[in-house]
């Protein structure tokens, strides 16, 4: 098991309902297997407990970094939730706590 | 006429409401600025001061606003560091007639300041029912009844035009973030409203500055994967922004933080949905092609930021009465802890509910296991947990009795409750967005000055 937190960085923001989540590879080749192993689905998988969704992948190969928009991710939105973290501050460790399926690990392949 | 500098500098003093006073007042004294930034306002900021503003008509500037004052006038003042920020929340003028009054009594003599106002729109909207709620699609009608207020985001314009009346400081109510820092670059460059890649530079370093601290190490540190040196101490950022559109970062000389591409490309996408239309009063920004290079220790040029026009509308955050939340917290430690506090959650629950109390909504959490990211498998069982309960009504009597059981769990609940918190009643002001043509929320600059 490879864990997020293990390849990237990242930071959660609020807007409305919806949360974003940034996640930065430390390197090209954790960038790549992100852009493999960390997909939408996966995302959706691992919040199904605190967002509705949908969930939207944007990738920035530039800058080695994705952004995901998750909705439906803050209890109805950050003024009238009931949570105790109402801006998802902390929702970007839950991204960063996803473990990826075995075969994921930075060097598989060729590497950089 | 003195030559007009090449290169502008403008600091930011504060990116949230409750934000630290002292590290302001260092960076005006330490990085000799051109321009000092507060951004202040939350998404429901402007509601909650035009409940202020209802009991007072000189309430309804943000809470801080004396504070930070106190700390940078003297020194900006001394300094020639214009202020700009939207502190004045619901009541700009009564922000301003504040600011006057300390600079004052501070014996630092007649401050000159310039009031943006035309973002309340609350009339406006009372009048348009039709217009469809952003977040839900439902129309404004479904919360007219219980509107507080609605506030449009201002753009650049009105920044820079309050700053040509030359007043030293700039007080305005909601402005869309990123326009309080591409206003002085407008008004120093007389840059064209529709130069875009002009524009983009100027609201990317807005837009980079806004949260203050989460530039420059704040939100970050991660240790020992992520380290951020002296964080104790961490330091405000500034950029120097160029005649044309050049763009550097920096930080408070002396303090802590750190500055590079791995904090800059965090704050890059905070709050951002789609990179490549992130929606401004001035311009759609795509940050898509921006590049970092760490030109020295803390010091970050910033490339290839893009725009095209903006919309045809401004963004209008509306608050609105939305009941009463209720919350109560009780702890349970050792053998079963996580068991027993479950046990609570349901009783607390059925009790509420056999005295026929009626909630929108209910949450149970667990502190210490579920209260963050929900129940995951094959966590440990932590030995403390923290029951906490909470749930929304639209009545206070309702609310009040979430709080009022929980406690009740020190002496009626499983075994070994304790450190029951004090029952928690708030008003909930919840924020909701429509759309507005621009026409309808003309902004306009009062400038106040001279004996009052």
């Amino acid at each position: 098991m490879t864990r997020v937190h293990d390849l990237a960085h990242g930071r959660a923001g609020d807007k409305g309902n919806t949360s974003n989540i940034s996640v930065i590879a430390r390197d090209t080749a954790s960038w790549e297997l992100l852009r493999r192993a960390l997909t939408e689905e996966v995302v959706a998988r691992a919040f199904a407990r605190v967002a509705s969704g949908p969930v939207r992948r944007y990738e920035l190969p530039g800058l080695k970094a994705f952004n995901f928009v998750i909705e439906g991710a803050l209890g109805g939105g950050v003024t009238r939730s009931l949570a105790q973290d109402q801006h998802g501050k902390g929702l970007s460790y839950l991204m960063l706590a996803i473990d990826l399926p075995d075969g994921n690990t930075p060097n598989a392949g060729e590497g950089a | 006429m003195s030559r007009v500098k090449d290169r502008l500098r403008i600091g930011v003093g504060a990116g949230f409401a409750d934000d630290r006073v002292e590290p302001a007042g260092q960076l005006v004294e330490r990085a000799d600025l051109d321009y000092l930034v507060f951004e202040c306002l939350a998404e429901r900021t402007t509601a909650r001061e035009s409940l202020s503003l209802a009991k007072d008509p000189e309430a309804g500037y943000t809470p801080r606003l004396a504070e930070r004052m106190e700390r940078v006038l003297g020194p900006c003042l001394e300094r020639g560091t214009r202020i700009v920020t939207n502190m004045g929340a619901a009541n700009p003028p009564a922000g301003a007639r504040l600011a006057r009054r300390l600079a004052r009594d501070m014996g630092l003599g007649d401050l000159s300041v310039a009031v943006v106002e035309g973002d309340e729109v609350t009339e406006c909207l009372r009048a348009r029912p039709d217009l469809p709620l952003l977040e839900s699609g439902a129309p404004l009608e479904s919360i007219l009844p219980r509107l507080v207020s609605g506030h449009a985001y201002l753009g650049a314009d009105a920044v820079s035009a309050a700053l040509d009346t030359g007043a030293f400081v700039v007080m305005t109510g909601r402005v869309a973030d990123p326009s309080l820092f591409l206003g002085p670059a407008l008004h120093h460059f007389r840059w064209a409203v529709d130069d875009w890649s002009r524009i983009a530079a100027g609201s990317l370093a807005g837009h980079l500055l806004e949260c203050c601290c989460q530039l420059t190490g704040g939100c970050f540190a991660d240790p020992p994967v992520l380290e951020v040196p002296d964080l104790a101490n961490l330091g405000h950022p500034f950029a120097d922004i160029g005649a044309e559109g050049q763009l550097e970062l920096g930080k408070c000389p002396d303090s802590g933080g750190r500055l590079d591409i791995a904090t800059c490309t965090q704050q890059l996408l905070y709050e951002i949905h789609d990179p490549a239309a992130y929606l401004t009063p001035d311009c759609q920004l795509d940050v898509t092609g921006v590049d970092f290079v760490q030109t020295a220790p803390n010091q970050v040029r910033v490339v290839g930021a893009r725009a095209r026009p903006p919309t045809e509308s401004y963004k209008v955050t509306v608050g609105y009465h939305d009941g009463y939340i209720g919350e109560g917290q009780v702890t349970y430690a050792g053998p079963n802890a996580v068991a027993r506090a479950r046990l609570a959650g349901e009783v607390i629950l059925r009790r509420l509910a056999d005295r026929g109390f009626v909630y929108e909504e209910t949450r149970v959490d667990l502190i210490g296991l579920s209260s963050m990211h929900g129940e995951g498998e094959g966590r440990p069982e932590p030995y403390e947990v923290r029951l906490r309960v909470a749930a929304r009504a639209p009545d206070r009597a309702a609310a009040a009795a979430v709080g009022f059981e929980t406690r009740a769990m020190h002496v009626n609940g499983p075994a070994g409750g304790g450190g029951g918190s004090d029952p928690v009643v708030r008003e909930v002001l919840a924020a909701a967005s429509v759309l507005l043509p621009r026409t309808l929320a003309p902004w306009r600059v009062m400038l106040m000055e001279g004996p009052s």
